[in-house]
């Protein structure tokens, strides 16, 4: 018994099976990062005046990972298109392009933007000390020009020990540059290309802290969604990487000799999968670095 | 009659996908054929035989929790010396059951009911078995992925109970799972940060909802792709209309709980703080967590999906009531194209109403406004099908064999259901009645003698199908009548219990709460739990018959033709049980799939295959101008 139309079309309906079943999937996984993507909405509608950061990822970084995206789509099609012309060798090179593309992206996600983050520590302030480091956080123009206020100090904690001891009764932050120059026109907004944290050194009583986190999931509701949207995100990229590498190998290429146009279908279903995935980090990319 | 033979030179159909397997015919071994098979039958039953287990097992778990609301306090005679052996000592010491388990038994009664139950049998057990027969399709699209996600199910089913024996115990913050509740519970000293029963529930959900994700798929494909030449979409059977729609419920409203599932999990083991707000206190200390997340959020992520899944569990059992409506009252379904329109439009109005569940949150009278409007306006399409049903009865001659009591007692059950529905959707009732033992009684009024007396009709209906043989008649009515007296008098007291202010979620059914003072029929609220979970016990026992009818008809049962019911749909031109691959031969369409006392014919059915014949063509041209193609 064989079922039907898994590599012809139904004269009716004009699509194979397979066509069907992934437009299908896809439509559940709109579904599922609709949720998501939802969530950050509500999230971010509800968030106080001050609790939802700007400016903390890496633009450059994160539009070089968007082009490697779209790259690796275009040559995705480029695979599916050489298949149907039935040149193998193409399909071979077009192929190992994508699976390149789509590595280095991991490869980015994995070893250096998200790591960094692990690092880089923020320290709430109570309200009431707010006006005690008024000088980092320049909130008195901020409220004169109609902005948000500052309720965060941000960077580099330089004594990370004062975490656990409770003697040490201060933390040393290494600052971010906003806070050098809290009142310089160029910080209200944030800047296009990354800064490092700054040597200048500020200390910030335990007493006045109402919490310090570093900027993992635990930060703030931002980096909750950021860190859980990316990373179900980082997680379609890996599992389409790992079919386009079993369709890349030498197992595939027998499937090609027996029936390419089976294995053509093969790649435009992946490949729409693939598409998919560039489409969702095109929701992602301005949503957590730019707006 | 041997209906496979009807159409000797009909089988010209012919696919260039079709030849290149039928050489590879040949015997599986037992765990390819029986346990890890691709077949649609066996993973149909699969589903069915486990789904059927789960809903026993959830069941007891309620017959549990009916003796501490019975008998508040005291110790449960004879299983209570055993039950702290099987689920730890600290749930039952002395046989009286802790607030904490009465707590766990309740969130997994509601969760295995539903999600390990009542979907794997309506809609995988029965659309997987019956749904490509009835298409005349050789298999599902994906028997791979259909497999698959019977084993995802499975997955999904042995950690949900797998949580009952972690420390702590299983999840029991309710079936719903709300937060910070859920976020907060089953943490802390003795607890695994992983395997414990609030984490377990949610990693089991993420393997159901990818099954029945996974199914969803299959079934939209199957029914697009496989369906028999000349069946059109007109064509076919009510059953496989409501199965497309189900999976469509499925495959779009479970992504988003799918997203709120994940998010509690990182809440949970990631700190986060999707759903928590800031300035939480827990056992009187402050949590450090960044808040500014909403707990609201969760609701609205959960009954996104808690709605549509109530269709998802009623309208496969239309679909089977349908087909055995038609069968046993020997007509045509009234009213086929509306009922299919309204299936559809409940399909899509169901996304719309998810939050007529979250009256008590505060939402504002502009979207309660909407959301009491869009639920009201659901009731139309139901009203339709239900009214549907009752009037194909009109004037039949009806037979009242098994599957047909179910079928007539689930109409007035599910009506009852329905109706008493409709307070519950005005906000300014529901202020009243939210969380009282009134909604308890009326969701259950629908899935429990709606839904479930559906699923027994079809399993009585369709064994022949899958054994050769029927189950018996007799043993069939003792099931029946037992059940159907025990669903009235445990659920309708009910109704009586919330309008007396009775809690759902109360531990000792009431007996400290002075408003069940007050009486009904000289019955205060929570003494009319003792004659409830008497008839829950009874109930229990009701099933027993149809436990060993069931098992003893496999291989004893009375043998029977392939189409023991004369009724007309495709999967009884099928041998009994189907051989792999279904069909002898290749079935073609000719008509639609009621022709039941078609005038002028010899017999008082007409299968889906029966050739239309040139004296039928040209009567039916005067009569019926539209059926003939």
């Amino acid at each position: 018994m064989e079922i039907p139309y898994t590599i012809s079309t139904r004269p009716d309906t004009g699509l194979w099976n397979a066509k069907i079943g992934i437009w299908l999937f896809l439509a559940s996984e709109v579904m599922l990062f609709g949720g998501l993507f939802s969530a950050y909405v509500f999230l971010r509608l509800d968030a106080q005046p001050g609790e939802w950061p700007h400016g903390l990822l890496n633009v450059p970084v994160g539009t070089m990972n968007t082009a490697i995206l779209i790259m690796s789509s275009v040559t995705v099609v480029l695979a599916w298109a050489a298949l149907k012309m039935r040149r193998y060798r193409a399909y071979w090179w077009y192929m190992l392009a994508t699976i390149m593309c789509g590595v280095i992206f991991l490869f980015v996600k994995l070893y250096y933007e998200w790591p960094q983050k692990f690092e880089h520590y923020g320290i709430f302030l109570k309200p009431a000390a707010l006006e005690k480091y008024e000088r980092y956080l320049g909130n008195t123009r901020r409220t004169e020009k109609g902005m948000e206020p500052r309720i965060e100090i941000s960077g580099h904690l330089h004594n990370p020990e004062a975490l656990k001891d409770a003697n040490i009764k201060e933390y040393e932050i290494g600052l971010d540059p906003v806070y050098v120059e809290p009142n310089n026109p160029a910080n209200d907004r944030p800047h296009f290309l990354y800064v490092p944290p700054t040597d200048h050194i500020a200390k910030i009583e335990k007493e006045d802290v109402e919490r310090i986190d570093s900027f993992g999931p635990w930060h703030s509701a931002y980096f909750a969604s950021y860190f859980t949207i990316t990373g179900l995100h980082g997680a379609h990229v890996l599992a389409g990487v790992l079919v386009f590498i079993y369709m890349w190998l030498p197992v595939s290429k027998k499937l090609y000799q027996r029936n390419p146009e089976h294995l053509a279908n093969r790649v435009e279903v992946s490949g729409l999968f693939w598409h998919f995935v560039d489409l969702i980090w095109i929701f992602v990319f301005p949503l957590f670095y730019l707006l | 009659m041997d209906a496979s033979t009807a159409f000797p030179a009909a089988a010209g159909h012919h696919d260039p996908d079709a030849h290149a397997g039928e050489h590879e015919h040949h015997e599986l071994g037992f765990w390819r054929k029986y346990i890890f098979s691709t077949d649609h039958k066996v993973i149909g039953i699969q589903y069915g035989l486990c789904g059927l287990v789960f809903l026993f097992f959830g069941f007891s778990l309620m017959m549990i929790m009916r003796w501490q609301l019975a008998y508040p306090g005291q110790a449960l005679p004879f299983l209570g010396k055993w039950l702290p052996y099987f689920f730890g000592a600290n749930t039952m010491p002395d046989g009286k059951m802790t607030p904490e388990f009465y707590n766990s038994l309740g969130a997994m009664h509601g969760t295995i009911m539903i999600f390990l139950g009542v979907v794997p049998v309506a809609f995988a057990a029965f659309g997987n078995f019956v749904v490509p027969l009835q298409i005349g399709a050789p298999d599902m699209t994906f028997p791979k992925v259909n497999a698959a996600s019977f084993w995802a199910f499975g997955v999904g089913g042995v950690i949900m109970l797998t949580s009952f024996f972690v420390p702590g115990g299983a999840a029991k913050s309710g079936w719903t799972s709300y937060v910070p509740l859920a976020a907060i519970a089953d943490k802390g000293a003795g607890y695994h940060p992983i395997f414990n029963g609030q984490s377990l529930w949610l990693i089991g959900f993420i393997f159901l909802i990818s099954s029945s994700l996974l199914g969803a798929i299959n079934f939209i494909t199957t029914i697009i792709q496989l369906r028999a030449k000349g069946l059109t979409w007109m064509r076919l059977p009510f059953f496989v209309w409501a199965q497309f729609v189900t999976a469509f419920l499925l495959l779009l409203a479970f992504p988003p709980l799918e997203a709120a599932i994940v998010m509690q999990l990182m809440d949970r083991t990631a700190a986060t703080s999707f759903f928590l707000p800031a300035g939480m206190i827990v056992n009187g200390a402050p949590v450090h967590i960044s808040g500014g997340g909403s707990p609201i959020l969760w609701q609205h992520l959960f009954w996104f999906l808690g709605h549509p899944e109530v269709y998802v569990l009623i309208l496969p059992a239309f679909g089977i009531v349908a087909e055995i409506l038609a069968n046993n009252s020997r007509k045509p379904l009234w009213g086929y194209k509306s009922l299919v329109f309204s299936v559809l439009v409940i399909g899509f109005l169901s996304f719309v109403v998810w939050a007529h569940h979250m009256w008590l949150t505060g939402m504002g009278s502009t979207v309660s406004a909407f959301f009491q409007t869009t639920t009201l306006l659901i009731s139309i399409p139901s009203v339709i099908i239900l009214s549907a049903f009752f009037i194909s009865l009109w004037g039949g001659s009806i037979r009242f064999n098994v599957p047909m009591l179910w079928v007539t007692a689930f109409l007035p059950m599910f009506g009852i259901g329905g109706l008493t529905g409709i307070p519950l959707a005005f906000n300014s009732a529901d202020l009243y009645l939210h969380d009282t033992y009134y909604v308890i009684a009326h969701f259950h009024y629908i899935v429990a003698p709606g839904t479930i007396f559906g699923l027994f009709a079809g399993i009585y209906y369709w064994f022949p199908k899958a054994t050769g043989r029927t189950m018996n008649e007799f043993w069939g009515k003792v099931h029946f009548w037992p059940s159907l007296i025990c669903m009235n008098v445990i659920f309708l007291p009910m109704f009586l219990q919330g309008m007396l202010g009775m809690h759902r979620r109360w531990y000792d059914g009431g007996q400290g709460w002075t408003l069940a003072g007050e009486h009904i029929w000289g019955l205060t609220g929570f003494q009319w739990n003792t004659p409830i979970s008497w008839a829950a016990w009874i109930m229990g026992l009701a099933q027993i018959p149809f436990i060993i009818n069931f098992f003893w008809s496999i291989k004893h049962g009375k043998k029977v033709n392939d189409n023991p019911w004369e009724a007309t749909t495709l999967e009884w031109t099928a041998p009994s049980p189907p051989p792999h691959g279904n069909f002898v031969t290749t079935p073609i369409a000719y008509r639609g799939p009621y022709e039941y006392s078609l005038p002028g014919r010899d017999k008082d059915f007409t299968m889906q295959n029966e050739p239309v014949e040139p004296a039928e063509r040209s009567r039916r041209a005067t009569v019926e101008p539209v059926l003939v193609h």
